[in-house]
């Protein structure tokens, strides 16, 4: 078993934008977030060094839950829960 | 927040319509409403003709700077147009191109790519800009 935070709820959809430069990873996760359902929860993938930055910014804009920003290997996961 | 990021594009080499599509794509995603004016070499790469090719590059960019952008393109960033097409998905992106660069490079609307909305004068800019930022590019 790993070390994650056992109140992470699940996760409903990945997305992986790994590969995907800025702005890219941020736009497939509001596209993703306008299909998803209130309460379902998105993790992001990315290798773009300004996603862990700039979604956690846009998810405070825009009202939804941040969940984590976790280092991964070679790249970041963001998950992120939608709020309305 | 929420004011609009107004964007005069008058550059047409790739490097510079790539910066152009991110600073769109990032308004856009903020919920900001982003006008794009098109003029001269701009207008240009915006035609049905022309939109998917090479525009080449600034003049500071060099061969090392030419090596990097094929590099990065090679490696799959979207092109500026595919990044201004997702930028309008995501929000409300408005790109008009300027009457007086029309008749410049003598077009017609329909000589334009779809991307475009249509084609206004400079007063309707500066109006539709509103309180918001204008940058010239």
């Amino acid at each position: 078993m790993t070390a994650e935070p056992t109140s992470t709820p699940d996760i409903t959809t990945t997305i992986d934008a790994r590969g995907s430069f800025c702005p890219g990873p941020l736009m497939e996760l509001i596209r993703g977030m306008k299909e998803a359902e209130v309460g379902e929860v998105l993790a992001v993938l990315s290798t773009d060094k300004g996603s862990k930055t700039d979604i956690p910014k846009w998810v405070g804009k825009a009202g939804h839950n941040l969940i984590g920003v976790l280092t991964r290997d070679g790249y970041d996961e963001i998950v992120v829960q939608k709020v309305r | 927040m929420d004011e609009s990021l107004n964007l005069v594009v008058f550059s047409g080499t790739d490097d510079r319509l790539q910066a152009v599509a991110v600073l769109a794509a990032g308004a856009a995603a903020l919920g900001k409403p982003v006008h794009l004016f098109l003029q001269y070499w701009a207008l240009d790469a915006f035609t049905k003709a022309k939109i998917g090719g090479d525009h080449g590059l600034a003049p500071e960019a060099g061969d090392e700077g030419r090596a990097a952008v094929d590099a990065l393109a090679k490696a799959g960033q979207a092109s500026w147009a595919e990044t201004l097409r997702q930028a309008k998905e995501l929000g409300e992106v408005d790109i008009q191109a300027c009457s007086l660069s029309m008749d410049l490079l003598r077009l017609e609307e329909s000589d334009l790519d779809p991307l475009v909305d249509g084609v206004e004068g400079v007063t309707a800019f500066y109006l539709n800009a509103g309180e918001g930022q204008i940058v010239f590019i």
